[in-house]
C-alpha cells in the first residue's frame, strides 16, 4: 500500500476536482433563477458554464500530472 | 402519426444502410483475429483517443438519454437536469480509478469486472456475484435503448396491426446482431462516429433554430410554468428536492461506470494515457447533453403536446414522444429523418457494446470458471458471440412483450443493484484490504436494502431516509451503497480473525495499476 500511494502520486492539483464535486452537487447554490443570461435562468446556464470549468480543471490535472 | 413521413423515412433508411455497411466492414478495421475473446470483445484494446472518445460517448449518451433526459424535463422540469452535475461528475472518478483498472486489466489480460474481482480478491464466487449483477443489469438497459427505437419508428408514421406493427424494430435488431456477431466491438466504435456527427448536427442546429422559431430563451423560459422552472426549495426538517438532486447525480455517476458496457469501452483503450486524456475530452458531452435537455422546455413553449397531429403520439408512447414531436414541427422532413436516424442509431451502439460486455461477462467468468475450464481461444470467442445473440434476442422479446413500464422499472432497479458492485470494483482498484467474504455479504445486503428501498417508495428513485426529526430524501442507490460499505467495513476484521489461514490469493501487486 505505502509504496503504491507513493508512486500513485497524490498530487494538490487533484484538489480541483474535490471543487468541481462540492460545486455540481450542492444545489442550494445554484437554484435560482436571478440572474438570468440571453433569457436562460441561472440554474441553467450556471450548470453548463460549470461543465465547461470542469473541462478546464480536468484538463489542467492531466497536464500537470502528465509526466 | 397516421400517414408515412415518407421523405424523412427514406433518408432513416439511407443512414441505417449506411451503417449496417460500416459495421460490417468494421471486422477488417484495424484487422485482428476475431476468434481470440479480446480482439472480438475488446477491439483488440487498440481503440486510440479519439475512437475511445466516440465510444464511450457511444455508451453514455444513448437514444433513451436523448428521449428521456427531455421528456423528464417537459414533464417534471429542473429535476431533469441533474444529468448534468451527473456527467460533470463521472470523469474526474474516470481519471483517477478507471486509468488504474485499465493498467492493471492490459497487464493481466483481464476483460471483465469479474476477472478483476476474481484476480484481486481470489473468490470466485464474490466474481460471480458481480458477473450476475452486470449481467442483469445490463438487460433491462439494451431493453431501453429498444424504446427509443420504437418512439423514433412510431414518429416516423409507420403503424400497423400485430406482428406488422414490430417489424421494422424486428429488422433493426436482426441488422445489430449481425454485425454484432462478425464484427463484435469494432462495429459499434465505427458506428459510434457517425451517430455522433448526426446526433451534434441535430442538437446544434435545433437548439439554434428553435429558439430562433419560437422568438427566443426569454420567451420558453417564461413559457415554462413556474413550480417546472427550479427545483422546489426545501421545508423545514428536510433536505428535500436538493438532497434528491445531489443524490441522484452522485449515485448515477458512481453506477454508470460499474456497467459492464462502460468498462468493455474503457478497456478497449489502448494505453490509460487514453483515458485520461478522453476525462477532459468528453465533458463535450455533458455540455450537449444540457442542451439536450433543454428541448425539454422547447416542448412546453411550443405546444405540440396540444397539436392534434400528435396527440396519437404522446398517447402511445407518453413524454418520450416530447422530443420527436419537437423535431417533425420545428424541421422539414429530410432534417427530422437526419435526426431520427441520430436517435435510431445512438440505440444500436450502446445495444451492441452493451451486449458484447454482458457476453463477455457470461464467457469468462460464468462458462469458464464453472462449466469448460480449459477452452481454447476459438471455443471462447465463440460462446462470448452466441451468448450477444441470446442477450439481444431476449432483449428484443422482453420489449415486444412486457410493458414498456417495466423495462423502465428494471432499469432503475439496476442501477441500484450495479452500484452494489462498487467496494469490490472501485475500491479494490485502490486496495484489498477487505476480506472477500465480507464484501460479498455487503454486495448481499446492499442488494437487498436498495430493493426494497425502491419497493418502499413504488419503484421511484426517491426514498425519504428518516433519521430523528428529519428527512433526506434521496436516491436509493446512495443509501444501500453506504450499508453495504459499512457491512464490507465492519465484517472485514471478524472474517479476518476468524480465518484459519489467511487466504490471499492476489494475482495483481501495486506496480501493475500503474503506467
Amino acid at each position: 500500500m505505502n509504496t503504491e500511494k507513493k508512486r500513485g502520486g497524490w498530487s494538490w492539483w487533484y484538489l480541483l476536482f474535490v471543487i468541481q464535486f462540492a460545486v455540481a452537487l450542492w444545489p442550494p447554490l445554484y437554484n435560482r433563477a436571478e440572474p438570468y443570461l440571453f433569457g436562460i435562468p441561472f440554474f441553467y446556464w450556471f450548470q453548463l458554464l460549470w461543465v465547461i470549468v470542469s473541462a478546464v480543471f480536468t484538463a489542467i490535472v492531466y497536464f500537470s500530472v502528465e509526466e | 402519426m397516421q400517414e408515412v413521413n415518407w421523405i424523412a423515412l427514406t433518408i432513416f433508411v439511407l443512414l441505417f444502410g449506411l451503417i449496417t455497411w460500416l459495421g460490417f466492414a468494421a471486422a477488417h478495421w484495424r484487422k485482428g483475429n476475431l476468434d481470440m475473446l479480446h480482439e472480438w470483445g475488446l477491439g483488440g484494446r487498440r481503440f486510440g483517443t479519439v475512437i475511445t472518445w466516440f465510444l464511450v460517448g457511444g455508451d453514455v449518451y444513448t437514444a433513451y438519454t436523448f428521449i428521456a433526459i427531455p421528456a423528464l424535463a417537459f414533464g417534471a422540469g429542473a429535476v431533469a437536469f441533474f444529468a448534468v452535475p451527473y456527467t460533470i461528475i463521472i470523469y474526474p472518478l474516470m481519471f483517477l480509478i478507471f486509468r488504474r483498472l485499465w493498467n492493471v486489466c492490459s497487464k493481466h489480460g483481464y476483460i471483465t469486472a469479474g476477472d478483476f474481482v476474481k484476480g484481486r480478491f481470489g473468490n470466485r464466487w464474490l466474481a460471480l456475484a458481480v458477473t450476475i449483477t452486470g449481467i442483469v443489469a445490463t438487460m433491462p438497459y439494451i431493453a431501453l435503448q429498444l424504446v427509443g427505437l420504437q418512439v423514433v419508428i412510431g414518429a416516423l408514421g409507420i403503424s400497423g396491426t400485430g406482428l406488422m406493427a414490430d417489424l421494422p424494430l424486428f429488422l433493426a435488431f436482426v441488422i445489430l446482431a449481425a454485425f454484432t456477431y462478425s464484427s463484435g466491438l469494432r462495429a459499434p466504435a465505427s458506428i459510434a462516429i457517425v451517430k455522433d456527427i448526426l446526433i451534434y448536427i441535430t442538437a446544434i442546429a435545433a437548439v439554434i433554430i428553435i429558439p430562433y422559431e419560437l422568438g427566443g430563451f426569454g420567451k420558453i423560459f417564461s413559457a415554462v410554468p413556474a413550480q417546472k422552472l427550479l427545483l422546489a426549495v426545501p421545508g423545514p426538517n428536510t433536505t428535500g428536492s436538493y438532497s434528491g438532486y445531489a443524490t441522484l447525480a452522485l449515485g448515477s455517476a458512481l453506477a454508470l461506470f460499474l456497467y459492464p458496457h462502460s468498462l468493455t469501452g474503457i478497456l478497449s483503450a489502448s494505453s490509460g494515457r487514453v483515458i485520461r486524456r478522453n476525462a477532459a475530452m468528453l465533458p463535450g458531452y455533458t455540455f450537449m447533453l444540457g442542451l439536450l435537455a433543454l428541448f425539454g422546455f422547447f416542448v412546453i413553449a411550443s405546444g405540440v403536446d396540444k397539436l392534434p397531429q400528435y396527440a396519437a403520439g404522446f398517447k402511445q408512447f407518453g413524454n418520450n414522444f416530447a422530443v420527436p414531436a419537437l423535431l417533425l414541427h420545428s424541421f422539414p422532413a429530410w432534417f427530422a429523418g437526419v435526426a431520427f436516424a441520430a436517435i435510431g442509431i445512438g440505440a444500436l451502439v450502446p445495444a451492441a457494446i452493451m451486449s458484447i460486455a454482458a457476453a463477455n461477462l457470461y464467457t469468462r467468468n460464468i462458462h469458464r470458471e464453472f462449466i469448460n475450464r480449459n477452452p481454447t481461444d476459438k471455443q471462447e470467442s465463440h460462446v462470448a458471440k452466441l451468448t450477444s445473440l441470446i442477450v439481444k434476442g431476449g432483449a428484443l422479446i422482453f420489449i415486444l412483450f412486457v410493458p414498456t413500464q417495466y423495462a423502465v422499472q428494471l432499469q432503475l432497479l439496476g442501477g441500484i443493484w450495479i452500484i452494489q458492485t462498487l467496494p469490490p470494483v472501485m475500491l479494490g482498484a485502490y486496495t484489498r484490504w477487505f476480506n472477500s467474504w465480507a464484501l460479498l455479504l455487503g454486495w448481499a445486503a446492499g442488494t437487498f436494502a436498495g430493493t426494497w428501498m425502491a419497493y418502499a417508495v413504488k419503484l421511484t428513485n426517491t426514498y425519504p431516509l428518516h433519521i430523528g426529526e428529519h428527512t433526506f430524501p434521496g436516491y436509493s442507490a446512495v443509501y444501500s451503497v453506504v450499508l453495504n460499505l459499512l457491512v464490507a467495513i465492519v465484517l472485514t476484521p471478524v472474517f479476518n480473525a476468524f480465518a484459519a489461514t489467511k487466504p490471499h490469493a492476489d494475482q495483481t501487486v501495486a506496480a501493475d495499476y500503474q503506467a
